[in-house]
């Protein structure tokens, strides 16, 4: 078997640029639906939605170019209350019909929102291929840690002895790491947020959105109903400053009050540490690169994710790296094939071996 | 022409068998292009097991390929081999049992070594022991010769036995009065960087037909003239390669970019080979991480606008079904193909079988109706997949479409069309001033909703698996309007029966009492059975469907006004049963799951003794 250099004389890795841009300022109106929102009170999707709603018209694409694809769980209900394009699908397969749309049409901004269960669960395979392939398209991935549509069953991202409906005495799997997965899979850009920061939510949005290729964005998000509180580490006043661990491109790593706590590296182990920076001083401190090729440091930073009570999570774009995406790379082939000459149906009919009948 | 040399006949099978690793599928295609070529009319069926390289010399390793070819026209590989060509013991053995009595065995004697005897259970050597007797036997030690030939262009002894099946092919081409050009041709092209390979295998291809021109144990050579056959255009073409060739089409007649999502399966693959080839005609493909992306993939690329597609096999439609059924609910076009293998399970991979038609017409939750065509012959694989394109775009549904490991593989003689007078398929989107856009209105004649791709303002909208309020498309959990949609639904799928022509009944006396009722690739068989039944005296009438979903429309009158319809499937009675539920019908099932295409002189025999039994 032999393996070729991929040409791709037209590839454009900027972000949004097969897509037509708005001929007039757009404002969340024009992206609201009329559809009545029927989450939950108190449901952390309405934090999201409503970022959503507020920082499309800033990205200026054309409605119509835009597709919201979902699977099935509460998340899922998101594209009916979008006034863009919307495809409400199956459990788990989303990012399989997100990769035939995208790679049908250059000229859309596609989504796909899904949750821990529908994405990590039934739909893990496919997630991994839509990453590996960095087909162009920005995955919402709301993590609640918990089975909410289903009503209260534990999702592969609940913490080991969780009780919940289907576990009462408690939950013997292990949990998924979404970030560490997504990593795994070769994802080209890797973020995490919180549905209560609507600042850094719109802020990673709007980045996941303008990157090429997949983007994953994990999101915490509170269930009240099922799941409440599983984010109070990392929300309460009194400990986030300790557990929050924000990751900005070229700033050093440091949280906890007054910065005074910073990631260094463990020369001996690989590992990323916690250190009080007056002890190793400023200088050790990690400088956090999301753009570094290799994926390692990436790595290293998503396996400080705990959600324990003293827990801590790095937020913010773990990894954003440029590679060629499936979806240009294909229609690559089918537009240089095209140049070379458009196919002759008769010929193709015809073959090479015909004989003729008087 | 009979002369003492030259014999003349009319029709002659012949079977190729050796071992997997022998090249008898590649001998097979060979000579069937130079029977193409020379304008007999011809099927073919190649027969290999699933392993790619079983164990070497073993019974179940043994692969081979048959033809039948003559000078009127015919409709089936044949029952039993004139001529068997075997490669070694095991090849022998596999297949002797077939071979008309008195029929011609061909045999490569090299391998026939205690040690290979006692593989496949040989006790004596049947060479030698009487076994053969009532044979037209011609041992030779095939590989020697081959090898002889071929290693003085510098090939080792294991590569130049590589040749025997030229050698092999060069004799029977000799024996039935090939014309060889397009087998040299064909060695020059594909060894055109390998010299020495090329040359060994034209001089192996050469000296097997000068081996049956000069030795003096092959007297005789044979003819078969070529058969009369409509005037126009020809190639020989597999069921596979025209299947592909019919959704090329179907781009051009619609001019919708194909999009093919699909994962690799036996004896699908082969579309997706050769569709991948054809991007210069805005063909896509996708090789998907399973079955159910790549059927994912071409549903979100029909969202998209293209005319998405994906094949399989029975077991990949089990893993599709959930997305057959949002594509039910969605209402987009797709065309779904089902190449049907031996089940259930992995079942029987490189065998045929026609086991998934109560699968594709039932096989999902809910009432999700999709409608089914089926091809009848390699050749139709073309118009079947333009149709059920026809079908999908039109009517904005998913479709099945039915081919078989028998079709797929096997190939005949194909008429070539001219593009000029394929259908044209008018996608008719949606326009940006249909506004307020109601995503669920409905078509009054097709009742087919609009398909509008996004990219057009004013026409945002979103759907999905829940069902939709008639009209608007919101989500709704009305009783009536949940019942109204799936009537809706079915009543759109039904429709389809006005578009399609009557099913035609073959009754050239026009007094049969019993009708022979098809689908799919049995019309050949039952075509050839009823041929033979009627040649006997036995009066029967053929008719054969090639839509299963919805009837053609006369299908009901046309059941009645036989006294018995009798039903060949290759299952154990699926289309009877639903021609019993649909029709009140008491048909009759002659059913067969062997891999196996039906025997005609087998279905004959039965088709008669069913005849005889009818009380006149």
């Amino acid at each position: 078997m032999t393996a070729v250099d991929l040409p791709h004389p037209h590839l454009n890795l900027a972000g949004l640029a097969s897509i037509p841009g708005a001929d007039e300022p757009q404002n969340r109106k024009d992206y609201t639906s009329d559809q009545e929102v029927r989450w939950c009170p108190g449901c952390g999707d309405y934090a999201v939605l409503a970022a959503v709603q507020g920082f499309l018209p800033d990205l200026g694409l054309r409605r119509e170019n835009i597709v919201f694809v979902s699977g099935i769980g509460c998340s899922s209900r998101f594209p009916y209350y979008l006034d863009t394009y919307g495809l409400h699908s199956i459990h788990g397969r989303a990012p399989a019909i997100a990769t035939g749309l995208a790679t049908a049409r250059e000229d859309l901004s596609v989504w796909v929102v899904t949750g821990d269960g529908d994405a990590l669960s039934i739909g893990g395979n496919h997630l991994i291929h839509a990453l590996r392939r960095n087909v162009n398209m920005t995955i919402l991935l709301f993590n609640n840690r918990i089975y909410g549509l289903t009503k209260g069953q534990y999702s592969p991202t609940s913490e080991s002895g969780k009780v919940t409906k289907s576990t009462p005495l408690g939950s013997v799997d292990a949990p998924l790491n979404p970030v560490s997965l997504a990593l795994g899979a070769e994802a080209s850009f890797v973020a995490r947020t919180i549905d209560s920061d609507r600042k850094h939510l719109t802020d990673v949005l709007s980045a996941a959105a303008r990157h090429r290729g997949t983007s994953l964005v994990e999101i915490y998000q509170n269930c009240p109903i099922f799941n409440d509180g599983a984010f109070d580490a990392i929300k309460d006043p009194q400990s986030r400053d300790e557990s929050v661990i924000r990751l900005a491109a070229g700033r050093p790593i440091r949280f906890g009050e007054g910065g005074g706590l910073g990631l260094v590296r463990d020369t001996a182990t690989g590992t990323l540490e916690v250190a009080d920076v007056a002890d190793v001083g400023e200088e050790a401190v990690l400088v956090h690169d999301p753009n570094f090729a290799d994926p390692s440091v990436a790595f290293a930073l998503s396996r400080l994710t705990d959600l324990g009570h003293s827990g801590r999570t790095p937020i913010g774009i773990f990894r954003q790296v440029e590679r060629p995406t499936y979806d240009d790379l294909a229609r690559e082939q089918v537009t240089l094939a095209r140049d070379a000459g458009a196919g002759d149906l008769q010929a193709l009919i015809d073959g090479r071996d015909v004989w003729e009948v008087s | 022409m009979t002369t003492d040399r030259v014999k003349q006949l009319d029709r002659v099978v012949i079977r190729f068998a050796g071992d997997s690793g022998d090249g008898m599928q590649l001998t097979g295609d060979r000579f069937t292009q130079e029977t193409a070529s020379f304008g007999n009319d011809l099927s073919t069926l190649p027969n290999f097991p699933a392993e790619i390289r079983a164990p070497q010399g073993t019974l179940p390793g043994v692969s081979s390929f048959q033809i039948h070819f003559a000078d009127h026209d015919i409709l089936t590989p044949g029952d039993r081999p004139d001529v068997l060509v075997a490669m070694n013991p095991a090849a022998l053995k596999a297949n002797l049992a077939d071979v008309r009595p008195g029929g011609t065995l061909i045999i490569d004697t090299h391998d026939f070594t205690t040690r290979n005897l006692t593989k496949v259970g040989y006790t004596t050597s049947p060479l030698d022991d009487g076994s053969l007797e009532g044979y037209q036997v011609h041992m030779l030690d095939l590989t020697t010769l081959a090898v002889e030939t071929a290693t003085p262009f510098g090939l080792s002894r294991k590569d130049a036995s590589r040749s025997k099946n030229m050698f092999a092919l060069g004799l029977i081409s000799w024996m039935f009065s090939r014309p060889i050009e397009s087998t040299l041709s064909y060695l020059n092209n594909k060894f055109a960087h390998l010299p020495d390979i090329r040359d060994a295998n034209v001089a192996a291809f050469t000296a097997g037909l000068n081996y049956g021109e000069t030795t003096e144990a092959f007297a005789i050579s044979y003819v078969v003239k070529p058969a009369p056959m409509p005037p126009g255009r020809y190639r020989n073409i597999s069921g596979n390669t025209a299947l592909s060739y019919g959704i090329v089409a179907a781009g051009h007649q619609s001019g919708l970019p194909v999009f093919l999502g699909a994962y690799p399966i036996t004896p699908a693959s082969d579309i997706l080979h050769e569709l991948s080839g054809h991007k210069a005609f805005g063909v896509t493909t996708f090789q998907a991480e399973d079955e159910i992306a790549g059927i994912g993939a071409a549903l979100g690329a029909a969202f998209a606008g293209q005319l998405g597609v994906t094949t399989t096999s029975g077991p990949g439609i089990a893993l599709k079904s959930e997305t057959i059924g949002l594509a039910v609910m969605l209402e987009l076009p797709l065309v779904i193909v089902d190449v049907q293998r031996g089940g259930p399970s992995t079942g029987l991979p490189t065998k045929t079988e026609q086991s998934d038609l109560l699968q594709a017409m039932y096989g999902r939750n809910g009432e999700a109706p999709v409608p089914i065509v089926a091809p009848q012959s390699p050749s139709d694989c073309f118009g079947a997949a333009l149709e059920a394109a026809r079908i999908a775009i039109t009517y904005r549904t998913p479709v099945m479409l039915l081919s078989d490991g028998y079709l797929a593989n096997g190939s005949e003689p194909w008429r070539l069309p001219d593009v000029a007078s394929l259908p044209t398929i008018e996608p008719f989107f949606a326009a940006a001033d249909d506004v307020p856009f109601q995503p669920y209105a409905r078509d009054a004649k097709t009742l087919a909703r609009p398909w509008a791709p996004p990219g057009i303002a004013g026409l945002e909208h979103r759907i999905g698996g829940l069902e939709k309020a008639d009209g608007s498309g919101d989500i709704s959990y009305d009783p009536a309007n949940h019942d109204r949609m799936v009537r809706l639904r079915q009543a759109k799928v039904d429709g389809i029966a006005s578009s399609i022509p009557d099913v035609e009944v073959d009754d050239p006396s026009g007094r049969a009492e019993v009708l022979v009722l098809g689908w799919g690739s049995t019309w050949g068989p039952i075509g050839a059975a009823a041929r033979r039944a009627r040649a006997a005296g036995i009066e029967v009438a053929q008719a054969h469907l090639r839509h299963l979903n919805p009837f053609p429309a006369n299908l009901g009158e046309v059941l009645r006004s036989y006294g018995t319809v009798i039903i060949p499937e290759m299952n154990l009675g699926q289309l009877s049963t639903l021609i019993r539920a649909r029709y009140l019908v008491d048909a009759r099932s002659i059913t067969s799951v062997r891999g196996l295409p039906f025997g005609p002189e087998e279905l004959s025999a039965e088709l008669i003794q069913i005849v005889q039994e009818v009380p006149v």
